[in-house]
């Protein structure tokens, strides 16, 4: 059975490595235990182990749940100019975008699991078997198509790389709908997101029609920063081949889509200051604090001016192509939206509460720690899917060599 | 795991059932090390219960509650009263901010003293600025109440007929019941909050820790109340969502809440808004009322007035 030929030989690859492919395993490893110490703490004890509180109620969970949901929306940021304009320089790296999304969206489904305080009755959200509440629940449906969206990237990974493995081209009568089907799905995994958000008429922070369009734009940003810096890290340590084109190709369109990002977010702060309305609080606990509370302040900032920063830097065509700014660049835009989507996201639209009282929410070492035990589980993920895709694809992994190679000996 | 398949056996399951149970029944034996039993972790939604479920859940629950707590319970499962919309007055002229509501409702509905749950929340605020949140103070603490420049209003769940977080749930573990009242099934919320970003009075309250009946300070156990209803007071479990329910296990039974009972100045009224000769009727007619963030379409049916 090829198929099982296909699992075993996988399964090989992974543990075949160099000494930094385990050391960086290894490390992956200890922060796993270490954070899932914290986390374990959490199961024990409740969600009081976090620093959230009634007026706070989502924080750094939901807020790392929102970026990777970004992420891995940002997949068809990739597979558009890929597969319907037909542009060959990205074509081969699509498969490592569709990775990253799967890596991504069992970290957003990690995030959302840590937050909820019974995990045990999750039950309750299965279609038939629990009670989802459709159409009803934002939540319901972003669970929907957050599982629907992961199944298909992991469909076609997983028959993409069968197919490179047995050494035949794919059915595209099969492949393509999937494909242009992944074009809304990454679509609608972050619009369903903004919506959760978006339709809570007592958060007048979230309750903005641009919510929606500025989620996507700024997953357009921040997907493909983390695929720029990942692609350098694999050419310069596999087999993995890409053209410096494609790269700056990807950049030039997030320049474009950090334009768009920046013009929305500029509508929105003229919106709210010029009205000057009551609404304007939340804004103002962001970017310049409510009495002695200025935590986010610096954050806040930090996430605009490097926004800014990185779109001079994509869209100047000299610092585009030169790798020391395009990688200051993707670093500056994945820390802007990752506070944006993040806590500048998530605590001012709590704060003040909707009674108007200010609780100043910060991580607990509880939150941290279950954090960096689930991105270390992401990064695990996207490790080892990376490691047997690179053997399939560009190191003749493959039927056909496998068998010359028996024969051999 | 071999009871568990005796009783699959024993029962008569639709072919609905059979799969569900059949999903569940090995998810169940992983549950037994977490600490519930496997009868709460099956337990359906509450609209789908039987009689039969009814009964044995309320066994269960009050020898549970028996176990932990060394006094007898009674878990009512009292349905809502024909022709009755539950309506709430508060008299904002009247109330003079002392929080004996809020402590009364503790007391009354087994709210957890550490981590501390207030089902009412009392605002000051300045009487120049009016009804507004943005200059409301919940943590004001004075030597004697009422403050002469200020005024007091009291905030719990305002029981909209429109309610944002029945409508945010994503397992319909709440919803609004025939005499009005937005309730909770504990034993299936799961906890994820969405209606606590939903709602826009602060009124639903996250149990973050088991909740615990000794205070933290004094180290004083307070009593617990044996009188509850299922879907109100009842001991609740960590990591789920609670909220006022108007005192379903009084108000059902034909009395007043709590909160309306310990008002010492008589500013908290309650009724039947169906019936045109109860007490919130008259106020409806005679009084004028105003309900907050009447924006939001949210339709309280807790209504404040000035009677003076």
């Amino acid at each position: 059975m090829t198929i099982i030929r296909f699992l075993k030989e996988s399964f090989k690859t992974v543990l075949k490595g160099n000494k930094w492919y385990y050391s960086w395993l290894a490390l992956l490893f200890v922060l796993i235990l270490w954070g899932g110490s914290g986390y374990i703490s959490q199961l024990m004890n409740g969600l009081g182990e976090t620093n959230m509180k009634d007026p706070v109620s989502w924080a750094f969970y939901i807020g790392n749940f929102t970026f990777m949901v970004g992420v891995a929306a940002a997949a068809i940021m990739l597979v558009i100019p890929a597969y319907v304009y037909n542009w060959k320089p990205i074509k081969e790296v699509v498969i490592f975008g569709e990775l990253l999304a799967i890596s991504a969206v069992i970290m957003a489904l990690l995030f959302v699991l840590v937050d909820i305080g019974n995990p045990i009755k999750m039950w309750h959200m299965i279609p038939f078997i629990g009670k989802l509440n459709l159409p009803n629940s934002l939540l319901a449906w972003d669970s929907i198509v957050l599982n629907l969206y992961f199944i298909l990237n992991l469909t076609i990974v997983s028959y993409l790389l069968y197919t490179y493995f047995k050494k035949k081209e794919y059915n595209k009568k099969f492949l393509v709908p999937l494909m242009l089907l992944s074009i809304p799905m990454a679509v609608s995994i972050h619009t369903v997101t903004a919506f959760l958000y978006n339709g809570l008429a007592a958060r007048p922070f979230w309750n903005s029609a641009l919510l929606a369009p500025k989620f996507l734009a700024s997953a357009f940003c921040s997907g493909p920063a983390v695929l720029l810096i990942l692609f350098q890290i694999l050419r310069k340590t596999t087999s993995f081949k890409i053209k410096d084109e494609a790269l700056f190709k990807i950049a030039e369109l997030m320049a474009y889509a950090m334009f768009i990002n920046l013009f929305f977010f500029a509508s929105e702060v003229f919106k709210e200051v010029y009205s000057n309305t009551e609404h304007l609080v939340h804004f103002k606990y962001l970017f310049i604090g409510i009495g002695d509370n200025k935590d986010i302040v610096l954050y806040a900032w930090t996430s605009v001016i490097f926004s800014f920063i990185a779109f001079l830097l994509f869209l100047i065509p000299k610092t585009r192509t030169n790798f020391i700014t395009l990688n200051i660049g993707a670093v500056l835009i994945y820390i802007g939206v990752y506070i944006e989507k993040g806590i500048a996201l998530l605590t001012p639209g709590f704060t003040p509460d909707v009674l108007g009282q200010i609780y100043v929410y910060r991580p607990s070492m509880v939150e941290i720690q279950t954090t960096v035990m689930i991105f270390s589980i992401g990064f695990l993920v996207f490790t080892l899917l990376t490691k047997v895709a690179v053997a399939i694809i560009f190191e003749d992994l493959n039927i056909e060599a496998l068998e010359k190679k028996r024969k051999k000996v | 795991m071999s009871e568990i398949k005796d009783k699959t056996k024993k029962m008569e399951v639709s072919r609905r059932d059979f799969i569900k149970t059949g999903a569940l029944v090995t998810t169940a034996a992983v549950v037994g090390g977490c600490g519930i039993s496997k009868e709460e972790f099956l337990q359906q939604h509450f609209k789908e219960l039987t009689q039969e479920d009814v009964k044995n859940i309320k066994k269960r629950l009050e020898t549970e509650y028996e176990k932990e707590f060394g006094k007898k319970f009674s878990v009512s499962f009292k349905e809502p009263i024909p022709q009755t919309l539950f309506g709430y007055g508060l008299d904002i002229s009247r109330c003079i901010g002392c929080r004996r509501c809020v402590y009364a409702c503790v007391d009354e509905n087994n709210l957890s003293i550490d981590p501390q749950i207030h089902w009412i929340q009392v605002l000051e605020m300045e009487k120049s600025k009016g009804v507004n949140f943005h200059h409301a103070n919940l943590h004001y603490d004075r030597e004697k109440v009422p403050d002469d420049d200020h005024f007091y209003l009291p905030v719990a769940c305002q029981q909209c007929e429109n309610p944002p977080c029945v409508k945010a749930c994503p397992v319909e573990a709440t919803w609004k019941e025939k005499d009005g009242i937005v309730v909770v099934d504990y034993n299936w919320c799961i906890g994820c909050r969405n209606c606590m970003a939903a709602c826009p009075y602060g009124a639903r309250h996250f149990n973050w820790k088991k909740p615990s009946y000794i205070d933290p300070k004094t180290k004083k156990k307070s009593e617990l109340n044996e009188d509850t209803h299922y879907l109100g007071n009842r001991p609740r479990p960590q990591g789920i969502v609670d909220k006022c329910t108007f005192c379903v296990q009084r108000t059902r039974e034909g009395k007043y809440p709590a909160c309306v009972e310990i008002c010492p100045v008589g500013a908290r009224k309650f009724g039947n808004l169906l019936d045109p000769d109860s007490e919130i009727s008259y106020i409806l007619k005679n009084k004028r009322v105003l309900i907050l963030k009447e924006e939001l379409n949210t339709q309280p049916k807790f209504f404040y007035f000035y009677a003076t």
